[in-house]
C-alpha cells in the first residue's frame, strides 16, 4: 500500500520533458477550444435549442467559470501533491478564460442586445447580476494585458499583487451566475463550493507555512 | 363585451405540417451523430447545459418518431378558427415543444420534453371545489364537449424575457367556470396542477411548493381572452406543454398558465401561488405583462421572440402583452407597480 502511494506520488512529481510539455500544452489548448468548436458545430446543425442566443450566452459563461476555476486549482494541486509542473499551464488557461468571457460579452452586447446602448446601460444599472458580471470583466482586462513574460518582468512584485485580483473576479463571476438563476441553484452552488474549497486549501497552507516559520525562529 | 379584432388569418400564414415534419426528419438524422460526438467529447455529468443539446436532439427524434410508430400525436377534430393573432408569425412547433418551463419534469427547458414521454394524460378528471354550489368532478372528455373548441393564436410572454406565438386550441375558460357554478362568495379561482412523484421526476426536488398552483380574480377568469387549452397546432397538447389541459391567460406572464390541471378551487380570499411563495418580491399575484415594472433579474422592456435565430435581436414588450385594449379596464384604479 505504502509502495503504491509512493509510486503515485512520484508519478505526480515527475517533471515532463520540454518536448512532453509542448505536447501537454497542445492538448490543453485543443481542449480549451472544444467548447467553441462545439458551439459552431451545433450552430451549423441548427441545434442551439429554441433560444440560441441564451444557449450561447450560458455556454460561454459556463466555460469562462469552468476554465477560471481550473486555473485556480493548479496551486492547491501543487500544495497537496507537490506536483508543480501544471502551473506552467496557468497562463494559457487564464487567457482562455478571458477569451470565453469576451465571447460571452460579445454575445450579450451583439446577439442579445444588438448594441442598443440605452437598453444595455439600463440592464446593467437595474439588474445586480449584470453589474457584477460587467465588473468582473473589467477587472479581468488588466490581467489579460499583463499576462506576458515581459510584463511580468517589468512589473516585478506588483505583478503578483495585481494578479491577486483573480480571486475577486472569480467570486464576482460565481455570484453573477448565482443571481442569474431563477430557482434551481444547484449549478452555481457547485461552482461556489469548488471556489470555496480551492480558497480554503490556500488559506490552510498559508497558516501552516506561518506556523512552520514561527517554529523555525 | 366586444373583443376588438382586426382581420381574419390568412391560411397561408400557418406553416404546413409537412414542413415541420421535414425539419424534424432532418434533425433526426443529424442528431444521431451529434449525440455520439457530444457524449464522447464532453461527458460532464454535472452540467445540464452541456447535455442540453443532446437532450433537445433526442427529444426531437422522439417527436419525430411519435408522429410515426407511437401515434400519440392526435389531431383534434371540429376546431373553429378565430381571427385572434392575425398577422403574427407562428413559433415553430419544434420550438414550442422543446423549450418548456415545466419544473415537474425538470428545471432545464429541454428536460420536460424528454422526461414527460411516459406521462399519461388519459384518463383525466378535474375536481371542482371551494366556494361552489356543490363539489363535483368532470372528465377531460366532457370538458371537450362543454363548448365548441376554438383555435386562438396568442402571444405568450415569459417573465424570463422571451416570447412565442402559439396556435392554441381550447375553450373559453368562462364556459368551464359557468359549468362549475361558483357561489356568491367566490372572488378568486385557483388552478392546481398534478403533483405525481411516480410520473414527474421533478417533484422529488423541493424547488417549488408542490403541487403547482396559480390563481386569477374571478373577473379575469371570466374574460373572453382567457382559455383552457387542450391542444396546439391542431393536435392534442403534448405532455411537455401541459397535457391534457392547461390555462392560457395571454396578457399575463407565462407562469400563470398552470399545466396538467387536476383541481379548480374557488375562494373568497386571494390564493397564494407557488411562485408567490418561492419569491414574493419577484412574482406577484397579478403578473400582468408590463414593460414598465422591472423584474430584479430580467428586463421587462423588451423580449426575445423564439424562432428568430441568432441574429433576430429583441422586440419591445407591449403593455398587457398587446392585449391592453381588451383587458386594460379590469385594472383601472389598481396600482400596477404595487400589484405586480
Amino acid at each position: 500500500m505504502a509502495i503504491q502511494q509512493n509510486s503515485i506520488a512520484s508519478l505526480l512529481r515527475a517533471v515532463p520533458s520540454k518536448k512532453q510539455m509542448r505536447g501537454i500544452k497542445l492538448i490543453v489548448f485543443a481542449l480549451c477550444l472544444a467548447p467553441l468548436l462545439r458551439l459552431f458545430w451545433l450552430g451549423a446543425h441548427d441545434a442551439l435549442s429554441a433560444n440560441p442566443v441564451e444557449f450561447v450566452e450560458h455556454s460561454t459563461g459556463f466555460w469562462t467559470l469552468f476554465i477560471l476555476l481550473t486555473s485556480l486549482s493548479l496551486t492547491p494541486l501543487r500544495l497537496i501533491t507537490r506536483c508543480a509542473w501544471p502551473i506552467q499551464l496557468r497562463r494559457m488557461l487564464g487567457l482562455f478564460m478571458f477569451f470565453y468571457v469576451c465571447l460571452h460579452l460579445t454575445t450579450y452586447l451583439w446577439l442579445d442586445y444588438s448594441f442598443n446602448w440605452t437598453d444595455i446601460i439600463n440592464d446593467i444599472v437595474k439588474h445586480p447580476y449584470v453589474l457584477l458580471g460587467s465588473s468582473a470583466f473589467i477587472l479581468a482586462i488588466p490581467l489579460a494585458i499583463t499576462s506576458s513574460h515581459a510584463m511580468m518582468r517589468r512589473l516585478g512584485r506588483r505583478w503578483l499583487q495585481l494578479h491577486r485580483l483573480v480571486y475577486l473576479i472569480a467570486m464576482l463571476g460565481v455570484i453573477h451566475f448565482w443571481w442569474l438563476v431563477k430557482k434551481d441553484i444547484r449549478e452555481p452552488l457547485l461552482f461556489a463550493s469548488v471556489l470555496l474549497i480551492l480558497l480554503a486549501i490556500r488559506v490552510y497552507y498559508k497558516i501552516l507555512a506561518k506556523q512552520r516559520k514561527r517554529l523555525e525562529n | 363585451m366586444i373583443i376588438q379584432t382586426k382581420s381574419d388569418i390568412v391560411p397561408s400564414e400557418i406553416t404546413p405540417q409537412q414542413v415541420f415534419d421535414q425539419r424534424r426528419h432532418f434533425i433526426q438524422q443529424a442528431s444521431v451523430g451529434l449525440i455520439a460526438a457530444s457524449a464522447a467529447l464532453l461527458s460532464q455529468p454535472l452540467h445540464a447545459a452541456l447535455a442540453n443539446t443532446a437532450k433537445v436532439e433526442t427529444n426531437r427524434v422522439g417527436a419525430a418518431s411519435k408522429s410515426g410508430s407511437f401515434g400519440s400525436r392526435q389531431k383534434i377534430a371540429n376546431v373553429t378558427k378565430t381571427s385572434y393573432g392575425a398577422g403574427e408569425k407562428l413559433t415553430p412547433y419544434d420550438d414550442i415543444t422543446t423549450y418548456n418551463n415545466y419544473y415537474e419534469f425538470g428545471t432545464d427547458k429541454a428536460e420536460p420534453a424528454l422526461n414527460s414521454k411516459l406521462f399519461k394524460p388519459h384518463p383525466w378528471t378535474v375536481s371542482i371545489e371551494g366556494e361552489v354550489k356543490k363539489n363535483k368532478t368532470i372528465s377531460i372528455e366532457d370538458i371537450y364537449k362543454l363548448a365548441p373548441l376554438e383555435e386562438r393564436i396568442y402571444r405568450m410572454r415569459c417573465v424570463e424575457g422571451w416570447s412565442m406565438v402559439i396556435p392554441w386550441i381550447g375553450l373559453p375558460l368562462a364556459q368551464l367556470i359557468k359549468w362549475a357554478e361558483p357561489n356568491a362568495n367566490a372572488k378568486y379561482v385557483e388552478f392546481i396542477s398534478l403533483a405525481d412523484k411516480q410520473q414527474m421526476s421533478g417533484i422529488n426536488l423541493p424547488i417549488l411548493d408542490w403541487p403547482y398552483s396559480e390563481g386569477l380574480r374571478l373577473d379575469e377568469a371570466m374574460h373572453p381572452l382567457a382559455i383552457m387549452a387542450v391542444g396546439l397546432y391542431g393536435e392534442q397538447l403534448p405532455n411537455q406543454n401541459g397535457a391534457p389541459m392547461r390555462l392560457v391567460v395571454p396578457w399575463k406572464y407565462g407562469f400563470k398558465g398552470a399545466k396538467s390541471i387536476v383541481k379548480i378551487r374557488f375562494s373568497e380570499k386571494m390564493p397564494v401561488s407557488s411562485w408567490m411563495k418561492a419569491g414574493p418580491s419577484e412574482y406577484g399575484f397579478y403578473a400582468n405583462v408590463n414593460p414598465q415594472v422591472e423584474h430584479p433579474r430580467w428586463s421587462q422592456a423588451s423580449e426575445k421572440r423564439i424562432g428568430g435565430g441568432l441574429f433576430a435581436g429583441r422586440i419591445k414588450t407591449q403593455m398587457f402583452n398587446g392585449y391592453a385594449e381588451q383587458v386594460g379596464q379590469m385594472y383601472a384604479g389598481l396600482d400596477l407597480r404595487k400589484n405586480f
